[in-house]
C-alpha cells in the first residue's frame, strides 16, 4: 500500500500540487490514523493534509478519484472498471466458438501470457498490466510523445517477444487458435494504450501545462485565437499575481544607516536628552502611481485588453492606478474595470470608445484638458499602443508636458520596432518625450515591462 | 472492530460538537480528529461568518479545557504574544532589597569578589518569577493542556509567523534567559485566518489545511435548527433557501452563517409565519450589510422568495 501511497504522491505533483517529503509523511502519519476502509474519509484526509489553497484542494481531489479509479498493482478483487479495459482484448476473442478448453490443451507450450489472453483471465490481465506498468515506470511519463515508448516498454516487460513467437509458431501448426492470439493481443495493445493515456493525464498534467503556456507567453498577443483567450485571461491572472508575491513584501526596510539627530533628541527629550531610545533615517520610497493610457483602437485592442487587466490585477501592489481608453477621444475606465468582470468590462470599454479609427492627437487634449493634473511627479505614466495616428496631428507637444510632470514615461509598443516610423506612425516623433519606449506584444514581453516599472518603486 | 475505528470516531467528534451547539461537517470533524490524532494544528480559512472561532470555542467546550485566545493584528510582537519581563516588579524588588544587596556586598574584599556575588544575584532577577505569560506561553504552561486560538493570523505581520513555527511543530519555545519551555501536555491549536494576506509555505506546511465554505442547505438548516430552536420548520426551510439564492448574486459580502442564525432570531423574535415580501424587505439589513448589496437584493426578493417556497414543496 505504502508503493500505491507514493504514486499517489507523484500524481498529485503532477496535477500541480507542491508537496514537500515533509508533508508526505504526515500524510502517511494521518492515512495509517484512519485507514482505507472509508474512500470518503482518505479523500479528506489527503485534501487535509497536502493541499494548502482552495484550488490546489479542488486539483488534489480530482487527482484522488482519477487515481483510484485505476487497478491497482497488486492483483486486486475484481472492480466494475477493470472488467470494462479488459473487456477490449476478450470481445474479440469472444466472438469466437468455444474451442477454449481444446485450444489451451492443445497448445501446452506457448508462453505466459498467450496462455492469459487465451484463458481470458480478466483480473490476472489487468493485474499483469498494472505490475508491467510499474516495472516499467510508467507514473514517470511526462509528454505525450512518450506514449508510444511507454506502451512498447509495457508490452516488452509482458513478454510480448514470446507472444510473437507462440504466434509465428502456431500460425503454421494452428492457424484458428493464431488467429484468436492476434484479436487478443490486437485488443490487449488497445488496453495498455489506454493505461498509457490514463497515465499522461495523471502524472503529466502540469508538465503539459506549462509547454502550452510557455508558448502561449511568448505568442504575440494581437493574434491570439478566441479558443485561446480564455486561458490567456488564466496567464495574464498568474503573472499578476507572480508580480504581487514579488513586489507586495512589507515596504519596512532594515532600520540600519544613519541616525537621524533631529528625531532621537525630540524622543529622548524626557530623559534630559540621553539617548535611551534611537531614531534611524529611513529611506523613503514612493508609492506605485500608474497612469494607463490604452489605445483600443481596433488593431492594438487585444494588447490593451490584456494589459489593462493586468494591471488591474495588481492592485494590492499598485496602490494607485487610473486607467484610461481611447481611440478617436479618451475617457476613462478606472470605475468599470474594477467594478465588472474582465468580459463585460471590455464589452462595455469598446461600446463606448472602441473600434474608432485613432486619434492620438484629439485623445491627448482630452487628457490635458481633464486629467493633466492628476499626474504627479510620483506618477508613471504609461501609454500603450501603436503611434498610427491616421496622419492627423500628432500632437506631441502634449506628450513633451505629460513627459516633464511624470516621473517616467513608458511607451509599450505591440509593433515591431522596425514597422516605427513606416507608414502613419508616429513613433520617431514621440520616443523623443518618452523616457522608456519598449516593444510589448507577448505576454512576457508585458510581464517584464510591468515589473520593470513596479520594481523602480521598491 | 478496528477497521471501523475511524469512522466511528470521527462521529464521535461530530456528535461532540454537535452537543455544544456546533454542526461540523465531515469534513470539519475529520480535520478535529486527525489533529488530535497527530498533534498537528489546525489552519482554517474560509470567508468571515462561517463559524471558524466557534470551531475553536466548541472543541474547548467539548473537550471540557479551557480556550486561550490570541487575537492577531498589524504590529502584533513578542511582548504582547509570547512573554514579557516585569519590569516594575523587577524594580520594586531592587528597591526593597536595597539594603540586603549592601549587606551580601559587604563581605566581599575586592571589587572581583563584589562582581562575582553580584551574579548569582542577577540570575535572580531574570528566573521565572519575573516574567509575565502571554497567550502563547500560557497555553505551554497549563498542565491540563488547552485550545489555544490564534485568531485571523492574516492580520498579523509575516515576522509573527516566523515566531510561531517552534510552537506550532514542536510545541515549546526558546525564550533567550530561560531557555526552551517545553508544553506541559500538547494544546490543541486552531489558526483562523480570512485569507486577507498568502500565509507563509513553513506556516501552512505545519498545519493542517482546513476550508470552511458556506454550508449546504440541509447543513445549514440544522445549524439553525440547533441554534435557534423556537422557528417552525417551515420558516427555517424557506429562510435558508432564500438565503442561498442571495449567495448565488454576485455581492459585496455575502451572508455567511452568522447572518442566517441572526436573521432566524429576528423573524422569531417578529413572529413571521412564513416568509413573506413586506418581511424580508423591512429585515434584509441583518442579513446584508452594504448598502449597495441591499439595493441589488431588493428586485429579486419576490423571485427567491417564490423560489424557496418551491424548493419546500418538493424538498
Amino acid at each position: 500500500m505504502r508503493e500505491n501511497l507514493h504514486r499517489f504522491f507523484r500524481a498529485a505533483r503532477g496535477a500541480g500540487v507542491r508537496l514537500s517529503p515533509a508533508e508526505s509523511i504526515d500524510a502517511m502519519r494521518a492515512v495509517s490514523k484512519v485507514g482505507f476502509t472509508d474512500r470518503t474519509v482518505l479523500r479528506d484526509t489527503f485534501l487535509l493534509t497536502l493541499a494548502k489553497t482552495q484550488d490546489e484542494k479542488k486539483a488534489l481531489g480530482d487527482c484522488f478519484d482519477l487515481f483510484f479509479d485505476q487497478p491497482e498493482p497488486t492483483p486486486p478483487p475484481p472492480e466494475e472498471n477493470e472488467t470494462d479495459k479488459s473487456d477490449t482484448p476478450e470481445s474479440g476473442a469472444a466472438s469466437e466458438t468455444q474451442g477454449d478448453a481444446a485450444g489451451s490443451d492443445q497448445a501446452q507450450d506457448i508462453g505466459q501470457l498467450a496462455q492469459m489472453l487465451l484463458s481470458q483471465d480478466r483480473n490476472a490481465m489487468a493485474a499483469a498490466i498494472a505490475n508491467a506498468s510499474n516495472a516499467a515506470s510508467l507514473s514517470d511519463i511526462r509528454y505525450f510523445t512518450q506514449r508510444g515508448i511507454f506502451s512498447g516498454r509495457i508490452l516488452d516487460q509482458m513478454g510480448i517477444q514470446r507472444l510473437r513467437d507462440d504466434l509465428d509458431a502456431l500460425t503454421a501448426s494452428n492457424p484458428a487458435l493464431a488467429e484468436r492470439l492476434q484479436a487478443a493481443l490486437d485488443g490487449l495493445r488497445d488496453t495498455v494504450r489506454e493505461t498509457v493515456s490514463q497515465a499522461l493525464m495523471l502524472y503529466g498534467r502540469e508538465e503539459a501545462e506549462n509547454l502550452r503556456n510557455e508558448i502561449l507567453r511568448n505568442a504575440p498577443l494581437s493574434r491570439i485565437e478566441p479558443r485561446q483567450v480564455a486561458q490567456m485571461r488564466l496567464l495574464i491572472r498568474q503573472i499578476a499575481r507572480r508580480l504581487r508575491e514579488r513586489y507586495s513584501k512589507p515596504r519596512k526596510r532594515q532600520r540600519r544607516g544613519h541616525l537621524d539627530v533631529r528625531r532621537t533628541i525630540r524622543r529622548n527629550a524626557a530623559w534630559g536628552g540621553v539617548p535611551f531610545l534611537t531614531a534611524w533615517k529611513r529611506r523613503h520610497r514612493d508609492k506605485p502611481k500608474i497612469i494607463a493610457l490604452c489605445d483600443v483602437s481596433g488593431s492594438v485592442a487585444r494588447v490593451s485588453d490584456f494589459f489593462l487587466l493586468l494591471i488591474h490585477s495588481l492592485h494590492e501592489v499598485v496602490s494607485d492606478v487610473r486607467s484610461f481608453a481611447f481611440s478617436g477621444h479618451l475617457i476613462e475606465v478606472s470605475d468599470i474595470l474594477e467594478a465588472k468582470s474582465p468580459e463585460e468590462a471590455m464589452a462595455e470599454i469598446m461600446s463606448k470608445v472602441g473600434f474608432g479609427s485613432s486619434d492620438y492627437g484629439n485623445s491627448f487634449a482630452d487628457f490635458e484638458h481633464d486629467w493633466m493634473n492628476a499626474i504627479t511627479p510620483q506618477t508613471t505614466v504609461i501609454i500603450l499602443g501603436d503611434a498610427r495616428s491616421n496622419n492627423l496631428d500628432p500632437r506631441a507637444d502634449i506628450l513633451r508636458r505629460i513627459g516633464e510632470r511624470s516621473k517616467r514615461l513608458v511607451w509599450l509598443n505591440p509593433e515591431g520596432r522596425m514597422a516605427w516610423g513606416w507608414g502613419d506612425s508616429e513613433m520617431p516623433r514621440y520616443s523623443t518625450f518618452c523616457t522608456v519606449v519598449r516593444q510589448c506584444a507577448t505576454a512576457q514581453q508585458l510581464e517584464r515591462a510591468v515589473s520593470d516599472i513596479v520594481a523602480s518603486y521598491q | 472492530m478496528a477497521e471501523n475505528g475511524p469512522t466511528a470516531s470521527i462521529e464521535a467528534v461530530e456528535r461532540g460538537l454537535a452537543a455544544q451547539g456546533y454542526i461540523a461537517s465531515r469534513q470539519i470533524a475529520t480535520a478535529v480528529y486527525l489533529s488530535q490524532q497527530i498533534d498537528k494544528p489546525i489552519l482554517v480559512e474560509g470567508p468571515a461568518g462561517v463559524g471558524k472561532t466557534e470551531l475553536a470555542k466548541a472543541i474547548a467546550a467539548w473537550r471540557g479545557l479551557k480556550m486561550i485566545r490570541l487575537q492577531c493584528y498589524e504590529g502584533l510582537d513578542e511582548a504582547k504574544a509570547l512573554y514579557e519581563w516585569k519590569y516594575a516588579k523587577q524594580l520594586l524588588y531592587t528597591q526593597i532589597l536595597k539594603d540586603k544587596l549592601g549587606e551580601v556586598l559587604g563581605g566581599a574584599e575586592t571589587l572581583h569578589d563584589a562582581l562575582a556575588q553580584l551574579h548569582d544575584f542577577g540570575d535572580v532577577f531574570f528566573s521565572k518569577e519575573f516574567v509575565e505569560a502571554r497567550p502563547l506561553l500560557q497555553a505551554l504552561e497549563q498542565p491540563a493542556g488547552c485550545v489555544l486560538l490564534i485568531d485571523e493570523i492574516d492580520k498579523s505581520d509575516a515576522e509573527f509567523e516566523s515566531l510561531l513555527l517552534e510552537i506550532l511543530s514542536d510545541f515549546q519555545v526558546t525564550l533567550p534567559e530561560l531557555g526552551t519551555i517545553s508544553a506541559v501536555s500538547a494544546p490543541t491549536v486552531i489558526l483562523t485566518s480570512n485569507s486577507e494576506r498568502d500565509l507563509g509555505d513553513a506556516l501552512k506546511r505545519r498545519c493542517l489545511h482546513l476550508h470552511i465554505g458556506f454550508p449546504e442547505q440541509k447543513l445549514e438548516e440544522r445549524i439553525v435548527e440547533s441554534r435557534v430552536p423556537g422557528i417552525s420548520q417551515t420558516l427555517r426551510k424557506q429562510m435558508v433557501g432564500f438565503i442561498n439564492e442571495v449567495r448565488t448574486l454576485d455581492l459585496k459580502k455575502l451572508p455567511s452563517v452568522s447572518e442566517t442564525i441572526d436573521w432566524a432570531r429576528v423573524l422569531v423574535l417578529l413572529q413571521a409565519p412564513e416568509l413573506g415580501h413586506e418581511i424580508v424587505k423591512d429585515t434584509l439589513n441583518v442579513l446584508l450589510k452594504y448598502e449597495a448589496d441591499i439595493e441589488a437584493t431588493m428586485p429579486q426578493v419576490s423571485s427567491f422568495i417564490a423560489k424557496s417556497s418551491r424548493q419546500n414543496v418538493f424538498g
